[in-house]
């Protein structure tokens, strides 16, 4: 059994409430926190837990809060990210619906670390139900003297409040989040300033993800060097993986990411095997936008070791072979799957979300959607081929923000492993629209292994 | 800094960013977004590059070169197969839902799109799919919307907002379906928006006007122009074809007006092809027309032989006119057509701007400043691009503030805009009422003239205690003054705006005396004084009386005759006053090129050349004299440069028929020999035989077309070309090829550059100074500077606010207002009908609701009635009267009149 520190509680019967939340060791970490640690100790033990940013891009927590200018008289402001929008990713909603008081507990620590009396939830807007739940949370906490004026007669003040999204996946990327925080047009900022000097309202701002944040209560209980003692070298503490696609125990699953691929996939305690006992096509491991990995390349990496489920191992191979730990929205394909089918909606989702900034996305997506389109409905031609992987080729790197690399990778990932089935779809325009191409060569890794 | 450019050196400014190094070095790098007036976004990704580590790097790195600051070393490649092929790629991206309507589209031949799509070598379409369209609005008037040709560079978001203020042009949508325009279909509320043709990169927004008689760039004849509409001097390119203008374009002058135009000033321009135009000879009381000149001269001749003969000079003639005008009728018999107050508020502007205590501030100048005081004058409404440069002061000081805290260069415009947020530099408005200006102001205050002139003396007095006379200024007063006056301490370039349109001396008197009073070391410190006309600065120059005294001088039955130029009396006189001089002279003669109320009056009315008939010289509020140049040829007509008539008419009085044909540059140098204060005007163009290794400048691109069959209907051989004998530009497409000097710049075009974005190879840099320097001379030299005192020391009384008698002012309208300008339909339409303007305070006081009628009486003189309009933030005992319109007429503005609600 796995080490649990986010979601230990999350099934105690009524814990979304302040009291049994409270009678389950709740604001332990508050308490030790604020009358027993200074904000330096706080980062510094952060710091030491090895903690990596949880939306994505796994940047080091402890040393992104030491980035946050502190100019005289400023006000600062923590912002917790809660715009969950990667295809794919659903595991901060589950920590959110589930032990709302985790993430309240983490950001009154985390606040009073970066010094931030106004703290702010960023929620994504197709999250509806989610805001009563925190603002309950949030309401409670307040009532039992963790929020407000003077908190625990430290002399901190912390308010925080819950401001919904509109529904727009770009609100998720940092500076865009912050515009639209702000009341603006979600469109990504140009870095520099970073937000950490100039962000909400001029204010210096850090933004970290729902899932990060909770995690800083483990961290202040246990301590930094106990927290990264679990985990392997980099990737200390525990993840939040939120699987789904053909498996048979589709969930959100905290894990010490000490586990092998295979058996994250296979064991019981996670997703429990292929779903209908049919055979494993392909992963994306860590949310819509990072590549996908056929089978072959899933549990073993190119050099034949086995791949685990950590920052490093999952990235080993670079994108030839390998892929990324991102959000943790593990999606998971059988052979029924139609990887162009699969491309196309996430090349429609990705067009779709464009915010219409910078060109190489705005148009580029758009562009990537149709011919993606055309040859998933037997209208592709080879020459679409060689032009999808121009154009994402083009789009990558050269964009204002991350949005144009997340649309570009799954297109280039699809055509570098599976070129063959986009090539079938070409070549056989009517047969691809009443079957699906299948394994082909790409035998189930666990039958090569066999 | 030294940078190495495809492994050439260059030597660059530093500050600058790698798309204006390669740019103000002559390269060309297709751009979109970047505007240099506006900076970075990098938005677009055309101007993609390659930078280097060092020399031996090889790979390097792609980077937009509008988003990285040059760096001392800096090696960069534009040439790089990697970063060539990516602006190819992002042109083809571009091009996937541009439609391919160039052949209909207004843009066509000076496309910034077009020519950045031959640049990259885009040539071949990957793209098969259909492309996504839009519906278009309807914005008012001025400007047309083609959405589907947007390219979604933000230019025209970023322009219209961030840089002229507006809020009713966004952007909408997200994804490939962004979509900019307004909320719902509705004219264009900002006064700025014609810019929007130029600033859009290719046809989604295009001028209107021009739309309904339409021209391809190529084929228009071209000059370069001087605005009419104001006292500013804009700087514009007049465009003609089949003798007719066409469209106002901007002539950029780093100096004056910079990329932009106000709207007055881009499409005020139809009065020249009106059907109210005089464009013959016209005798009155006599059988028969004058067909011939000789027939003309001989009716002329006994009427400019008189003994007594009086000129009546204009504030929208060029000096030329005025000065021949001048010299026909003899220095004492010479008068401004102005009022006395008119006049005396000219006088004290030059007054104060020639005491050497201040520097008359230009345009560009005030855009610069980082302290803005405006008392008294209604810039946003009177002089438009001097309300726009005054945003940008206020912006920019805000953005240059924000940038040296964190190290982002100023041009990084995104950047810049998050970091300055709401903030703003240090603008005070002390006004008769509100305008849009008053947003952006620390303070803005609204009082009569009279109390205008005292808050502004108190902050004379603050800076300077202890040296007014009669300084028991209020509390709120000396409070206001401190604050203003510490603001204006703090700052380095502080601009002070005044103007006449208060009718109140001692509001410029009082702006002066702050302005000398913060011209200490360390400070460089500008006045700007607005006043009404495009040439109001020239006639008060040549220090001549006003209208008043031409009436004192005519006995009855004096036998004199009146020639009046270019000007409409009774819109700057009252009309009692006008009809007694003109029944005391035996004949009237009149020049002018529009029928007017004056017109009308004339016993003999010569058609005048506009500004697009003739040459001329015109100095703006700044002191700045500079030429227009004729854009229509007028060798059929009749018409003529009003100096062409009075120089005839000069020799018919001397009875010296010599022959000799006058160049313009005889007139001026004459008159810099005669008038010490015109020192210099001679210097603002050479003279009219003037040429480039013996090759004139043609006012026609290379790629004119047609030339063979313009007249073809009449004869199918290639007619000789009109001859401008008066200046050194042809109305031809042979002659000098290349960049003309910066005076005489017809039109703008570079090799691969046919947009107006080409303006770029005419200059030093971009946002610089044009090659050659900046044209326009400026008159008022700046003196040695004096040891600072107030010179004004008498402050006003406060102002009494009595129930019979209410100060009468001027209300000017930012498109309305203009005698000229008002001809263009598109303006008319958006100018406001006539009112009598009160605040709710004065309403209740005359116990009056808006649409009642006011009765308007001054001393005998019946204004008549006027509709009421309730205007909040405007201060109390005053009515304004809408003035400058078309239909107006002069009024004793200044002076306090009697109101009586009519039952």
């Amino acid at each position: 059994m796995a080490v649990k520190l986010l979601l230990e509680k999350a099934h105690v019967e009524g814990i979304r409430t302040y009291d049994v939340y409270r009678r389950e060791g709740g604001y332990r970490a508050v308490e030790k926190a604020l009358k027993s640690m200074s904000p330096e100790a706080i980062v510094e033990e952060v710091k030491k837990s090895g903690l990596r940013g949880r939306g994505g891009a796994g940047f080091p927590t402890g040393m992104k809060w030491s980035f946050i200018a502190k100019p005289e008289g400023v006000p600062r402001h923590l912002v917790c990210n809660a715009d969950e929008s990667e295809p794919g990713t659903f595991k901060d909603r589950y920590l959110m619906e589930f032990i709302p008081h985790l993430l309240i507990e983490g950001l009154i620590i985390s606040s009073f670390a970066l010094g931030s009396n106004a703290t702010y939830i960023y929620i994504r807007g197709e999250y509806a139900w989610i805001p009563d739940i925190l603002e309950q949370a949030i309401a409670e906490a307040k009532a039992n003297g963790w929020l407000g004026k003077n908190i625990l007669g430290t002399g901190f003040d912390c308010e925080i409040y819950v401001q919904r999204g509109a529904g727009a996946y770009i609100c998720g990327e940092e500076t865009a989040l912050i515009e639209s925080l702000e009341g603006k047009r979600g469109n990504p900022r140009i870095k520099p300033p970073f937000p950490a000097v100039k962000g909400v309202w001029d204010r210096p701002t850090v933004v970290n993800n729902v899932e990060t944040l909770a995690a800083v209560v483990p961290i202040i209980n246990l301590t930094g060097e106990e927290y990264a003692k679990i985990g392997v070298g980099r990737s200390t503490g525990t993840k939040l993986i939120s699987a789904c696609g053909n498996i048979n125990k589709p969930g959100v699953y905290e894990i010490d990411m000490t586990i092998s691929v295979e058996e994250f996939i296979y064991s019981d305690e996670y997703c429990g095997g292929i779903a209908n006992g049919k055979r494993l096509k392909a992963c994306i491991p860590g949310g819509s936008s990072v590549p996908i990995l056929p089978a072959n390349l899933l549990f073993k990496t190119a050099k034949g070791e086995t791949r685990y489920m950590n920052y490093e191992s999952l990235s080993d191979g670079g994108f030839a072979t390998g892929s990324m730990m991102g959000s943790g929205g593990f999606i998971v394909l059988d052979e029924d799957q139609c990887v162009v089918k699969h491309t196309y909606t996430l090349a429609r989702f990705y067009r779709h979300e464009s915010c219409g900034q910078c060109s190489p996305c705005r148009e580029g997506t758009g562009w990537m959607e149709k011919i993606l389109k055309n040859i998933d409905t037997g209208k592709g031609k080879m020459s679409d081929i060689d032009l999808l992987w121009d154009i994402q080729r083009k789009i990558e790197g050269n964009t204002i923000c991350p949005l144009g690399d997340a649309a570009a990778w799954p297109v280039a990932a699809a055509i570098r492993h599976f070129r063959d089935e986009f090539e079938w779809h070409v070549l056989n325009p009517e047969e691809s629209q009443v079957r699906n191409f299948g394994l082909a060569h790409y035998a189930d890794a666990r039958e090569v292994v066999a | 800094m030294v940078i190495h450019i495809d492994n050439k050196e260059y030597n660059i400014k530093s500050g600058k960013n790698l798309l204006e190094a390669c740019l103000s070095v002559g390269l060309d790098l297709p751009y979109f977004c970047w505007h240099p007036a506006m900076g970075s976004v990098g938005a677009c990704r055309q101007c993609a590059v390659k930078v280097y580590k060092d020399e031996n790097d090889t790979k390097g790195r792609l980077v937009m070169s509008c988003m990285e600051g040059v760096k001392d070393g800096l090696y960069l490649s534009i040439e790089d197969k990697t970063a060539k092929e990516f602006r190819e790629q992002v042109i083809e991206w571009l091009m996937t839902n541009h439609p391919h309507d160039c052949p209909v589209c207004d843009e066509g031949g000076a496309c910034h799109l077009q020519d950045m799509t031959v640049m990259t070598g885009h040539d071949y379409r990957r793209f098969k799919y259909k492309k996504r369209t839009y519906t278009n609005q309807y914005l008012g008037p001025l400007i047309h919307h083609e959405m589907n040709r947007c390219i979604q560079c933000y230019r025209c978001v970023r322009y219209y907002r961030d840089y002229a203020g507006g809020d009713d042009l966004n952007v909408f949508a997200a994804h490939n379906h962004v979509y900019f325009g307004r909320e719902k279909d509705g004219v264009l509320q900002s006064p700025f928006s014609g810019n929007l043709s130029e600033v859009c990169p290719t046809g989604v927004f295009t001028d209107k006007t021009l739309k309904e008689h339409y021209t391809r760039k190529w084929d228009l004849t071209m000059s370069p122009s001087v605005c009419n509409h104001c006292s500013v001097g804009c700087n514009t390119i007049a465009a003609e074809r089949y003798g007719e203008l066409r469209c106002i374009l901007n002539r950029y002058n780093g100096d004056v007006n910079g990329y932009f135009l106000c709207d007055r000033g881009r499409f005020g321009y139809e009065f020249v092809n009106s059907e109210n135009r005089i464009k013959r000879v016209i005798i009155r009381n006599r059988a028969g027309e004058a067909s011939t000149e000789e027939e003309l001269m001989q009716h002329l001749q006994p009427l400019v032989s008189m003994s007594k003969i009086i000129g009546i000079g204009s504030p929208r003639a060029s000096l030329e006119s005025n000065f021949a005008l001048m010299q026909l009728v003899g220095k004492q018999n010479f008068y401004q057509g102005i009022s006395e107050d008119e006049a005396h508020l000219n006088r004290v502007c030059i007054d104060v701007l020639q005491s050497g205590s201040v520097h008359s501030a230009s345009l560009k100048e005030i855009e610069q400043a980082d302290a803005v005081l405006v008392v008294g004058e209604d810039i946003w409404n009177t002089a438009p691009m001097m309300a726009l440069a005054v945003r940008q002061a206020v912006v920019k000081t805000a953005g240059a503030e924000a940038s040296q805290h964190v190290q982002i260069p100023v041009w990084l415009d995104s950047a810049i805009k998050e970091l300055a947020q709401e903030d703003k530099g240090f603008l005070a408005v002390l006004n008769v009422s509100a305008s849009p200006l008053d947003e952006l102001a620390t303070h803005a205050w609204h009082a009569t003239p009279d109390d205008l002139s005292r808050a502004a003396f108190a902050i004379a007095a603050y800076l300077q205690p202890g040296k007014l006379q009669a300084d028991n200024f209020s509390e709120e007063l000396t409070n206001q003054a401190k604050a203003i006056g510490e603001a204006l301490k703090q700052a380095k370039n502080p601009v002070i705006i005044t103007g006449v349109s208060s009718y109140n001396d001692n509001v410029i008197k009082a702006a002066f005396d702050i302005a000398a009073s913060l011209n200490t070391a360390g400070r460089k410190t500008g006045m700007a004084c607005v006043m009404t006309e495009c040439n109001s600065m020239g006639l008060a120059l040549m220090d001549a009386p006003a209208f008043n005294h031409a009436m004192d001088s005519v006995r009855p039955n004096g036998h004199a005759t009146a020639v009046i130029l270019e000007n409409d009396l009774y819109r700057h006189l009252t009309p009692n006053l006008v009809d007694n001089f003109l029944n005391k002279c035996d004949h009237i003669i009149v020049l002018d090129s529009l029928h007017n109320s004056t017109t009308e009056k004339a016993s003999v009315l010569l058609p005048a050349a506009t500004f697009a008939e003739g040459d001329g010289t015109l100095v703006n509020n700044e002191g700045r004299a500079q030429r227009f140049f004729q854009v229509i040829p007028n060798a059929d007509t009749q018409v003529k440069e009003s100096w062409q008539w009075l120089w005839k008419m000069q020799m018919l009085r001397s009875q010296k028929v010599n022959g000799h044909v006058l160049h313009p540059d005889e007139l001026l140098q004459k008159m810099e020999t005669d008038m010490p204060q015109f020192k210099g005007i001679t210097s603002v163009s050479p003279g009219h035989d003037y040429t480039i290794h013996g090759e004139r400048i043609p006012r026609e691109p290379h790629r004119y077309s047609g030339r063979t069959a313009i007249q073809a209907n009449k004869n199918v051989s290639e007619p000789k070309p009109f001859y401008d004998g008066d200046s050194p530009l042809s109305f031809t497409m042979e002659g000098f090829k290349g960049v003309p000097p910066s005076w005489a710049v017809p039109f703008f075009w570079a090799p691969g550059w046919n947009s107006v974005q080409s303006v770029a190879k005419y200059q030093d840099e971009p946002n610089g100074s044009l090659k050659g320097g900046n044209p326009g001379v400026r008159l008022l030299q700046d003196k040695k500077k004096e040891n600072a005192d107030l010179f004004f020391k008498d402050v006003p009384e406060q102002f009494v606010i009595t129930k019979d008698k209410w100060l009468l002012l001027p209300k000017f309208h930012v498109l309305g207002s203009g005698e000229l300008s008002g001809y263009t339909k598109a303006l008319e339409v958006l100018s406001p009908e006539l009112f009598a303007i009160i605040s709710p305070k004065s309403a209740e006081a005359l116990n009056v609701k808006e649409g009642d009628m006011l009765q308007l009486t001054d001393a005998g003189i019946a204004y008549g009635s006027l509709p009421v309009k309730v205007l909040d933030n405007m201060c109390d005992g005053v009515v304004f009267v809408n003035a400058g319109s078309r239909g107006t007429v002069g009024m004793n503005w200044g002076t306090r009149i009697n109101l009586a609600k009519v039952n």
